[in-house]
């Protein structure tokens, strides 16, 4: 599969511009990190590609068609806070199942204890949490993950083990992932390709 | 720091904040419960005795006895009672009312645009005077004034429910929820509902000492319940004619009563704000 995103300009307010012409080009059996600055434009792009934003121009297309806005979007975009996207009057396991019913050695392979799933959100860590954001990412339809610095507030060892959980899933089943991230040497261990955010945004 | 309110000073100072708000509250309701269940069982009926009329209050008869020689004391209560339940009825239907208008506000700009524009209507017009208005246009009585009040108090609470419902919709957990193919009236259902359900209920009994008191007022006016019923509006405007003979007992034993129990009802919706909103739970 690829995901195809041509010629994309977008702006929050007509006096600053934020993406101009940025095209980009993602298949299914790679991982392309995407580095960047504070506030240029990173998450705005994340968004776009994972359906998130509607009113930009450009096209956003999956092998070379229009991405159906009704049902489960096949890309799927996971957020730097995963505090923030979690209901907090929601028990953990109705957060996780929302999405789907992930098999027990996938909960397992991401370090997930069935205890968590009784809780709620705000007696989980950041860590805990983003296990549970990214495990619910992984949907069996969905065909891309959108990485948005989703290991940022991690220490080093959950950071691997997350990664690498990740990784071997998307790996076994053709998904594509586009990981953004300022660490350029995690960048280098983990992708295919490294594309500078500066460079395919022409402003 | 703001202070701490003066039903929660003092006497129960072993008791930490949130036992002493869960006690005040379990007091103020039994409290009400059974002043309302009391006047609720009570034949109100009363037989005129005129060798008894206008008597000042005395043991026999607390809040003393009108220009009939009916006890005051038994009415007041009848009235409270009333009250109660035209005030209970009435906030529950209000916060309904604005509860799905919040709702409707959210489905689209456009729905939005005329929800404010609703509320802000609303919100011009004197309560008194719409209260009235919709009373007589539903031919008085206790449905009348009912609705009135209902449909006059789901301003407040709809204007706070939009904006939280504005700010839910905007949040990540929504915008992933429609990325996971769920449709607007399941997240309406299964994420908004249950954030904005405290604030539906103290919302609901922060309306009530409101619908009580207008309810008071517009049948003072006359424009309410019918005079037969003992009504604390009805004794009050009745008692009008016979404040300058003297008989002050009639005008303040009802007034100061009807004060107390709405006086009761506001504690309990701000100790209930005060358990469901953390963020002044230590005031």
């Amino acid at each position: 599969m690829n995901l195809k995103a041509s010629n994309i300009s977008f702006s929050y307010t007509k006096k600053r511009q934020i993406l101009n012409d940025v095209s980009l080009s993602l298949n299914s059996n790679e991982i392309i990190g995407l580095m960047g600055d504070s506030g240029s434009g990173k998450s705005t792009l994340c968004k776009i590609l994972s359906g998130h934003i509607s009113h930009y121009s450009g096209e956003v297309t999956l092998d070379g068609n229009k991405i159906q806005d009704k049902g489960f979007y096949p890309v799927q975009l996971i957020y730097q806070h995963p505090e923030k996207t979690m209901n907090p009057k929601w028990k953990m396991e109705k957060v996780l199942n929302e999405s789907w019913n992930p098999p027990q050695d996938l909960k397992k392979s991401f370090g997930l204890k069935d205890s968590w799933l009784t809780r709620w959100p705000s007696e989980l860590s950041g860590g805990e949490l983003q296990r549970f954001s990214i495990l619910r990412a992984l949907n069996p339809n969905t065909k891309f993950i959108i990485a948005d610095e989703i290991s940022t507030m991690l220490d080093a060892v959950t950071q691997v083990q997350i990664w690498e959980a990740l990784i071997n899933h998307c790996k076994a089943n053709n998904i594509g992932i586009l990981a953004v991230s300022h660490d350029e040497e995690l960048l280098n261990v983990l992708c295919d390709d490294i594309l500078k955010f500066d460079e395919i945004n022409n402003l | 720091m703001s202070e701490m309110p003066w039903y929660n000073r003092g006497l129960f100072s072993s008791l930490n904040l949130r036992q002493k708000t869960l006690l005040t509250i379990a007091i103020t309701g039994l409290v009400l419960a059974i002043i309302f269940i009391c006047g609720y069982m009570i034949d109100a009926n009363l037989p005129t005795n005129f060798a008894i009329k206008m008597k000042p209050p005395s043991f026999e008869h607390p809040f003393g006895t009108d220009w009939m020689g009916r006890d005051m004391f038994i009415r007041t209560l009848k009235g409270l009672s009333l009250s109660i339940m035209i005030g209970l009825a009435a906030s529950i239907i209000s916060s309904i009312i604005a509860t799905i208008l919040a709702f409707v506000a959210s489905v689209n700009k456009y729905c939005d645009s005329f929800i404010s524009w609703l509320i802000d209507l609303f919100a011009s017009v004197p309560h008194i005077l719409l209260i009235m208005m919709i009373s007589i246009g539903l031919g008085k009585g206790a449905f009348g004034v009912m609705m009135a009040v209902a449909f006059t108090h789901w301003v407040n609470l709809t204007r706070v429910l939009r904006a939280e419902v504005l700010q839910i919709n905007t949040s990540e957990y929504v915008a992933l929820s429609k990325r996971f193919g769920k449709n607007k009236l399941w997240i309406a259902k299964e994420h908004i509902l249950p954030l904005v359900l405290s604030q539906i209920f103290v919302g609901t009994l922060l309306v009530f000492p409101h619908a009580i008191m207008h309810e008071s007022s517009v049948t003072f006016l006359g424009f309410g319940l019918s005079p037969h019923e003992p009504a604390i509006g009805i004794i009050l405007s009745e008692s009008m004619s016979y404040l300058a003979m003297g008989a002050w007992w009639l005008a303040f034993f009802p007034g100061a009563a009807l004060l107390i129990v709405v006086l009761l009802f506001d504690i309990i919706g701000d100790n209930l704000k005060r358990l469901v909103d953390p963020s002044q739970a230590n005031d």
